[in-house]
């Protein structure tokens, strides 16, 4: 995932601006105190459990306007808004968070949450391990989606939230969009998951795998214990390189660079950057490896490849089988790493469940990244769902739209 | 997205009537629902539950907008993510003459659905008669707005052909209603001269009516 550097940020969405979240603040949650530390999915135990997390707009008095947003593999807490005015860019997703915006935050109190297993201010493998006082490296425990979605109930809980309004994601923030619907069914009253499925392909393990080589391989990833010396931040810069073709599509990649070439107007018959499109993946790497730790990457990528919501009830359908969410599901047609057919699946399994579905699939030639991106597609879906989730929620208008029993 | 359904302002005679068709409370699937409309009012009025699919990307836009759960996407897909008997009733107005597989549709609205209600402009209606007879050209006219080449009409049918369709595939045809171009309501006398639009209701299994 990444925010396009090209994309103007608009004068409305500038700080002080009409749309803008404004200055936002970091913040913290710890729980799972010893001894009562955290189940993971693996069978260990892990507390403190630290999760980052901010908030946008405020909680009704009646508690029923919490919209949980939830990030993708390199995301962060940081949604909405601006931590300082010196800042360049604002959160990842304040194209589409903010005063006005589908995700308004006039009308609803936006939670965005990081994950454990990151390096973004919550629990993950560059944390303090409490036994050792030293970074925890490869001895942090291997946490799952489902873990980092019983964290982030935890912190949903602390907020004095019962029941979210919705909850949105794309790509990884989608399977925690759909795990959340599926493991907690009276805490979700609406649910969009974007651009994702109910569980990584083989192509997007073979991927992910690549790029954990590519880190793993690097002689400064030293099996994980890199902490206080040179990070390896040609693997990550690498895994991040793969990453980047995944998310961008042919189209748009011949739109953008085409044969371009960088600084020079012939070839050099050497190794070096010679076209755009290296150059961009270069400086997308180096880029990367300043802001993110290998090891949260290698945990993160290998907690997507292990989401199989179907394999967990034997088919997708009976996975989805408690679910009472309504769901808002977006597929975007030019995305090949979470192809359309793999949001299908999803709105199939739910309309044989009966769970009112909508799906709209975003024309866009931007690939998996569409969704971080301007798209009124986007925009007009969100935020007609939500105001009529709302509506509903309220007890007004259109009864009888719930989940009935189908013959 | 028909021409027919892009009119959100006022509701129809022939919405009114397919409305008037289902009972209130019921389940109902709208195929090629264009803005939700219908679906919307048959929620709000009847306490339906209402599900859509639509092909027009603006138009299911408009649905959401509406609260109406709604596909995006091609209708035999979309029928095809249905179990059987999910519904009590599934609509499909004004859209059968551009489907590529009325047959098909056909089954899978009477495999997902109980009953199905189908409208479409009556290709046997005198004035599209006149028009070929006369002008010796493709009917054009306010039920009918494309040309030949820009139609996305493959599939047209008079209320014969529909009414021999349906005894050959064993379906019953419990309700006919017959309109003018202006939705106004003709009686079954002449039908398939008088009728600019035929609504049908069938169901599985023969005893057809008269």
């Amino acid at each position: 995932m990444s925010i396009d550097d090209a994309v103007p940020i608009a004068e409305s969405s500038r700080l002080g601006g009409a749309q803008s979240a404004g200055l936002v603040r970091p913040q913290v949650f710890t729980f799972a105190e010893p001894p009562n530390e955290m189940e993971l999915e693996c069978g260990q135990r892990l507390g403190p459990v630290t999760l980052a997390y901010e908030t946008y707009g405020q909680l009704s008095p009646q508690r029923d306007n919490a919209v949980l947003i939830v990030h993708a593999l390199s995301g962060d807490a940081h949604a909405a808004g601006w931590h300082s005015p010196d800042d360049k860019k604002p959160g990842w997703w304040d194209i589409v968070i903010g005063p006005g915006k589908p995700f308004d935050t006039n009308r609803y109190f936006v939670i965005s949450s990081n994950i454990i297993g990151g390096c973004k201010g919550s629990t993950g493998p560059s944390s303090t391990n409490p036994r050792t006082g030293r970074p925890w490296g490869l001895a942090f425990p291997m946490v799952t989606i489902s873990d980092m979605v019983r964290a982030q109930k935890a912190l949903v809980e602390h907020l004095g939230v019962r029941r979210l309004l919705s909850l949105s994601g794309g790509s990884m923030g989608g399977f925690q969009v759909l795990e959340w619907a599926v493991r907690y069914p009276e805490c979700v009253a609406s649910a969009i998951p974007i651009a994702t499925s109910a569980r990584l392909s083989a192509q997007g393990i073979a991927l992910n795998e690549v790029g954990r080589q590519a880190i793993m391989a690097d002689p400064n990833w030293a099996g994980g214990d890199y902490y206080g010396r040179e990070p390896p931040k040609a693997g990550l810069a690498i895994a991040r390189m793969i990453g980047h073709i995944t998310y961008l599509s042919d189209q748009q990649m011949h739109a953008k660079f085409g044969r371009r070439l960088q600084d020079r107007q012939s070839f050099g018959y050497d190794f070096k950057t010679e076209f755009q499109v290296e150059s961009y993946l270069r400086y997308q790497g180096d880029s990367f490896v300043r802001r993110f730790d290998a090891n949260s990457y290698l945990y993160i990528s290998k907690s997507m490849d292990y989401f199989d919501l179907p394999a967990r009830r034997g088919s997708l359908v009976q996975a989805f089988e408690g679910v009472r969410a309504e769901f808002l599901v977006i597929s975007i047609s030019s995305d090949w790493l979470y192809p359309t057919y793999q949001s299908k699946e999803i709105v199939k399994a739910l309309k044989a469940n009966l769970v009112p579905t909508t799906f709209v699939e975003l024309q866009s030639d931007y690939g998996h990244d569409a969704f971080l991106l301007p798209n009124a597609q986007l925009n007009d879906a969100v935020s007609g769902f939500l105001a009529n989730v709302l509506r509903r929620v309220r007890g007004g208008g259109h009864g009888g739209q719930g989940r009935a029993n189908g013959a | 997205m028909s021409a027919l359904r892009k009119r959100p302002t006022k509701l129809r005679l022939d919405y009114e009537l397919i409305e008037s068709l289902i009972p209130d409370g019921a389940r109902v699937l709208d195929l090629g629902c264009g803005d939700g409309q219908l679906l919307a009012d048959l929620i709000e009025r009847k306490g339906c539950q209402g599900r859509g699919i639509e092909i027009d990307d603006k138009a299911v836009l408009e649905c959401v907008q509406r609260g109406v759960p709604v596909y995006h996407g091609d209708m035999i897909e979309g029928l095809g993510f249905y179990r059987d008997a999910q519904f009590d009733v599934v609509i499909l107005s004004q859209t059968l003459q551009q489907t590529m597989d009325p047959p098909k549709v056909i089954h899978e609205m009477l495999r997902v659905g109980r009953r199905a209600v189908i409208s479409f402009p009556n290709f046997g209606h005198w004035w599209v008669r006149l028009q070929l007879l006369l002008s010796g050209r493709m009917p054009h006219n306010r039920l009918l707005p494309y040309h030949w080449y820009n139609t996305p009409n493959v599939h047209f049918c008079t209320v014969k052909d529909f009414r021999e369709f349906c005894d050959r595939q064993d379906l019953r045809r419990v309700v006919e209603i017959f309109l003018t171009a202006r939705f106004q309501r003709v009686t079954h006398i002449l039908a398939n001269w008088r009728a600019a639009i035929a609504i049908f209701q069938i169901e599985r299994g023969r005893e057809n009516m008269g």
